[in-house]
């Protein structure tokens, strides 16, 4: 069942990402970045295809500065694609919506 | 008339797409535009746009482009997200190869635009998102407080520059000339702010690191002397390259891989049009982007006509 995009906060990053039975896609993004606005309906897109399988999270980096500083994160938007715990995959910009698929279909 | 799947395609969905496509929708012509990742092109990362008249206290880039996409909605424009993958040009209907299927069409407005162009200096792709970023409004306030070089000397070095200075303590501005050539406005400003450092006559030469950006070495082309600076971020404006790789050679290019069109904004192929940044013209503006893009819809509205009768 797709879930939508879940918000999430560094102090529920361990448990939803790195703790989550599901892989993880979370899409670290900020409120003044134009491409994270461009890029927010695809990844809610995939969500609704994707959903039964990932979870889809999404990180504000303003209010939540540590777990992007944990990933080395200066560029946004910025993809990590999260199973067990590990980086399986990371996109960095806006990338067409068959990248992401290729991407995801690796879990 | 054969059967085709579309009188008109446009391919991508920039300033000058969205305005090919508000006009080719307006005109009842049975179109689709084609964008590979999202409505907006370049215009998604400009911070700022205050000449594009209209908007007497400017407006963001993302902000102009969402008004754009739900004008064309407003008159049903057929949007689908798809990569051109290539095109046939030989025949005067045309096969264009899309990442899932062949649709074959009378017409074509190219409107795919442009990409940043790298330097090509070492330390470029490694520190790709670790400091090293063409888009100051995705990247800029993660270098609060920080040293940052930018690279360029046109409208879009200078203007992002500007914008990184709310964040950053310190922009050197590296050009390789000793003046610059954007906008006199935009000349003035950077030549005010004190947060700004220019290096003329410079090169950068590489970019050093352990995880993440650290600093660069910039060569002053007059003396020849290299120095290495401490900086956190690099940021490159040094133009840009069009987005091509499915065109077929038929079409004729500039030097520099841009499209030629005459004044209707046809190419060398009849019903092939250009419009926007991916043809050769002496400037790229959104302004001069939804011009050629009108010209363009235009066009092929009269070409269709004469195939059609």
């Amino acid at each position: 069942m797709a879930e939508g995009v879940l918000e999430i906060e560094d102090s529920n990053f361990e448990a939803e990402v790195l703790q989550s039975e599901k892989p993880v896609l979370v899409d670290f993004w900020a409120p003044w970045c134009g491409p994270c606005r461009a890029i927010a309906p695809v990844v809610e897109e995939l969500a609704g295809t994707f959903g039964d399988k990932i979870k889809f999270a999404k990180c504000n980096v303003d209010d939540n500065p540590v777990s992007p500083g944990k990933f080395g994160i200066k560029s946004i938007p910025t993809l990590i694609l999260f199973d067990g715990g590990e980086i399986i995959d990371k996109v960095i910009g806006i990338v067409a919506k068959s990248k992401l698929e290729e991407m995801l279909n690796k879990v | 008339m054969k059967n085709v799947d579309y009188d008109l395609v446009i391919v991508g969905g920039g300033p000058a797409g969205l305005t090919a496509g508000l006009y080719a929708a307006r005109a009842r012509l049975n179109v689709i535009l084609l964008e590979k990742i999202v409505p907006g092109g370049q215009v998604v990362t400009t911070d700022w746009v205050e000449n594009y008249p209209g908007f007497p206290e400017g407006i963001s880039g993302p902000d102009l482009v969402q008004k754009m996409t739900a004008q064309v909605q407003k008159f049903d424009l057929n949007i689908e997200t798809n990569a051109v993958v290539s095109m046939d040009l030989s025949e005067p209907i045309k096969k264009i190869t899309l990442s899932d299927r062949v649709i074959t069409t009378h017409a074509i407005i190219i409107a795919s635009g442009a990409s940043p162009k790298k330097l090509g200096v070492p330390g470029e792709d490694t520190f790709y998102g670790k400091g090293v970023s063409a888009c100051a409004t995705c990247d800029g306030p993660f270098f609060k407080d920080s040293v940052v070089a930018a690279v360029g000397g046109g409208d879009t070095a200078v203007q992002e520059s500007l914008f990184l200075t709310k964040f950053a303590k310190k922009v050197y501005l590296i050009h390789r000339r000793d003046k610059l050539r954007a906008e006199a406005i935009l000349q003035e400003r950077a030549l005010a702010n004190e947060k700004i450092e220019f290096l003329w006559d410079s090169v950068l030469t590489g970019i050093q690191g352990l995880t993440d950006v650290e600093k660069i070495s910039v060569q002053n082309l007059k003396t020849g002397d290299t120095k290495d600076i401490a900086v956190a971020g690099c940021f490159i404006w040094v133009g840009i390259l069009p987005n091509l790789e499915f065109l077929p050679e038929l079409v004729e290019l500039d030097q520099y891989g841009f499209i030629i069109v005459d004044a209707n904004m046809q190419t060398s192929v009849a019903g092939v049009y250009a419009a926007g940044d991916v043809r050769s013209t002496p400037l790229r503006q959104i302004a001069t982007a939804v011009g050629d893009a009108a010209i363009a819809a235009f066009s092929a509205e009269h070409y269709l006509e004469n195939v059609k009768e």
